[in-house]
């Protein structure tokens, strides 16, 4: 059995043609069982196919010419962007895909679960079963054991990772949103899905703010407003194009006296500045603007790439692992014969004896069978382990043979 | 056998401590075996006041010694209810270090020998002692998650980056657990000071040092419930006023061999 991967990716692709590779699940599965025992990973950046198959130069033609075809793309335009590994290369390739050690942001986490509904999804066989789930249990070992994950690397992810330090858990926490534009948006996107609710979001154009409260809910507001909320809310995130202050030392520690100690986070994305930086001497208000987070996000983007180093010797680790089952592969059907061999031989001569046999009680006939049944298997335990011990290594193929040839074995 | 069950406690606690500096330097392994020394540890010590519990002819440990060792077992318990989650086992190096050390000193001023039957009788001594140390220990693991809070507020408003973010807890959840460690420990030191003093009016004792100090840590701490739930008072101010009362706690468990035991 050869395991055979087909893809392309973000490190090989531009967006133009991975886009047009690129299959619903509902597609990736249905390629997955026309092409046998193969799963399909399809993401946003990247598609391949893993394929467990005994004639593997057709069968990954046949998933070129699948890809080139769902793609609408002639075979020929597409096999240059295309990289095709074989075993121990493929099975490593998906184990540093699902550990995001492959992705475009190392250590993202969202590629396990993709990975994780691609095999599920796929035609796995027992091959890829143990191939993916081997996959999923690096993945699992590197987001664990390392801090591959846990530090934001983008403006967004920073200023939600900071409203958990000062929080905790965001479920309950109100956001105020002052501007409505894009910025302001992909913030409250990544406050939102860790928990907080947009409370209000005010800004020059209700229009434009009430679009917004749409999609997140809370209540458009005008600016002239916001410091009346300020008592509130917890965490406050501001992108306005104004050319002055938005919000003053002064109203912040106004409506903190009101706030009965809780804290305020504010985040202050906008360039010129919203907000006054006096606001962060006021005790109980975390003001944080565009060059502390793109620097919070730099420091996780450097603290990412400083813990790879160990996520890929958890992999390398699984790797090792998923080759020593892979070769042990190689020896079970000869160690099977061998047995079979071995049982066959006992059961003839008990039958032969069966004659001078026929003399002793049941219980004595019992012991015999059970004697000769032991020594068989003391006889074959050493080899036997030895065979599964040779099948780690690179000489597993070796010594099954060899015990085919000494032993007259026929798988 | 109390002997036998020392050192191996004390073991598992000096392990634990030095893990968690381990834990401080390089997050990972080291957390986890420091949380495990600290389980194991209060196994252990669990199992030794049991001993001393089984063996003795009344409440064992009104002794100094004897309270210290008490003391500490308290402060581990309270600590194993939340201290060995991932975000708090910076916690244990402000808390494993100094148990290890006051286990030591207990144990060097006869903490794990059986003392003579005390005077008072048991009911008095559980109600007393008991819940006085049962409070003590929650006010030291208030001031602790204090500390911990003024070192997180700081890195926090100090916005340098590669300090900011990290395996700690939250702002709001440090202050939000100290002032819920006091609403706990507080009732419990009413509690033991009311039994004090109902014992000491039928006696005729008078007013000692430690006592005055006692009052004074109580009315600290009753003041504290006082702003933090009625006035809103929290963050750096609160975490103050809960380390001016363990400063008070730390000097009433070091006056009480002065004043108690002399």
């Amino acid at each position: 059995m050869t395991l055979v991967l087909v893809g392309l990716s973000h490190r090989v692709a531009p967006v133009e043609l991975r886009e047009r590779v690129a299959l619903a699940p509902d597609e990736a599965a249905a390629l997955a069982r026309e092409l046998g025992e193969a799963v399909c990973l399809s993401t946003c950046n990247r598609t391949e196919v893993y394929l467990a198959t005994d004639e593997p130069e057709r069968d990954e033609a046949r998933s070129v010419d699948a890809l080139a075809a769902s793609a609408g793309v002639p075979g020929a335009e597409l096999r240059p962007s295309l990289y095709r590994l074989r075993d121990e290369a493929a099975a490593l390739h998906l184990f540093r895909v699902a550990a995001g050690l492959d992705s475009m942001v190392p250590g993202e986490g969202e590629i396990l679960g993709q990975v994780r509904s691609a095999y599920e999804t796929g035609a796995a066989g027992s091959f890829l079963d143990r191939l993916f789930r081997q996959a999923l249990h690096a993945g699992k070992r590197v987001r664990a054991q390392t801090a591959i994950g846990e530090n934001p690397v983008s403006v967004p992810a920073a200023a939600a990772a900071l409203a958990e330090q000062v929080f905790g858990d965001l479920a309950g926490c109100r956001v105020l949103l002052v501007g409505a534009g894009r910025t302001a948006e992909l913030a409250a996107r990544s406050l939102v899905s860790r928990g907080a609710s947009i409370a209000f979001v005010a800004n020059r154009s209700l229009e434009r703010a009430a679009e917004l409260t749409g999609r997140y809910g809370g209540e458009a507001l005008s600016l002239e407003r916001v410091r009346d909320e300020l008592v509130c809310v917890d965490v406050v995130v501001s992108s306005t194009s104004a050319p002055g202050v938005v919000l003053r030392r002064e109203d912040v520690a106004l409506a903190l006296r009101r706030r009965k100690g809780r804290p305020l986070f504010l985040i202050d994305i906008a360039v010129p500045r919203d907000l006054d930086p006096a606001i962060h001497d006021v005790d109980g208000c975390y003001l944080y603007d565009i060059d502390d987070l793109e620097s919070v996000a730099a420091e996780g983007l450097a603290s990412r790439r400083a813990h790879a180093e160990r996520a890929e010797a958890i992999v390398a680790e699984e790797a090792d692992e998923f080759r020593a089952w892979r070769a042990s592969l190689d020896v079970v059907p000869a160690i099977a014969s061998l047995r079979a061999r071995a049982e066959e031989i006992r059961a003839t001569e008990l039958e032969r004896a069966r004659a001078r046999l026929g003399r002793l009680s049941e219980a004595d006939r019992l012991t015999v069978e059970s004697l000769t049944a032991q020594i068989v298997n003391k006889l074959l335990h050493l080899p036997t382990v030895r065979m599964k011990e040779a099948a780690a290594g690179a000489d597993g193929a070796v010594y099954a043979n060899a015990l085919r040839h000494l032993f007259d074995l026929r798988d | 056998m109390a002997e036998v069950l020392f050192w191996p406690a004390l073991l598992a606690y000096g392990e634990a401590a030095v893990a968690y500096v381990g834990n401080a330097v390089r997050p990972g392994t080291a957390g986890r075996l420091a949380t495990w020394g600290v389980r194991l540890g209060w196994l252990l010590q669990t199992a030794l006041l049991t001993v001393q519990a089984t063996r003795a002819d009344g409440f064992p440990w009104d002794t100094w010694a004897g309270s210290l060792a008490l003391f500490v077992w308290l402060v581990v318990t309270g600590y194993l209810i939340w201290g060995c989650r991932v975000r708090y086992r910076l916690l244990g190096l402000a808390v494993m270090p100094p148990v290890a050390l006051l286990l030591v000193v207990s144990r060097l001023a006869g903490g794990t020998s059986l003392p003579a039957r005390s005077d008072y009788s048991t009911a008095f001594l559980v109600l007393h002692v008991g819940l006085v140390l049962a409070a003590f220990a929650g006010f030291t693991l208030a001031a602790a998650l204090s500390g911990l809070y003024l070192w997180q507020e700081r890195r926090l408003k100090s916005r340098k980056p590669g300090t900011v973010l990290g395996r700690m807890p939250s702002l709001v959840g440090l202050e939000t657990l100290s002032a819920r460690t006091v609403v706990f420990a507080l009732p419990a030191l009413t509690t033991g000071i009311v039994a004090g003093l109902v014992r000491l009016r039928d006696s005729g004792g008078g007013l000692d040092a430690l006592m005055a100090v006692t009052l004074l840590t109580w009315l600290v701490y009753a003041v504290f419930l006082l702003v933090r739930f009625e006035f809103g008072w929290r963050g750096r101010r609160a975490a103050y006023l809960l380390l001016a009362g363990f400063a008070l706690v730390a000097v009433a468990r070091l006056a009480l061999p002065l004043t108690h035991f002399s």
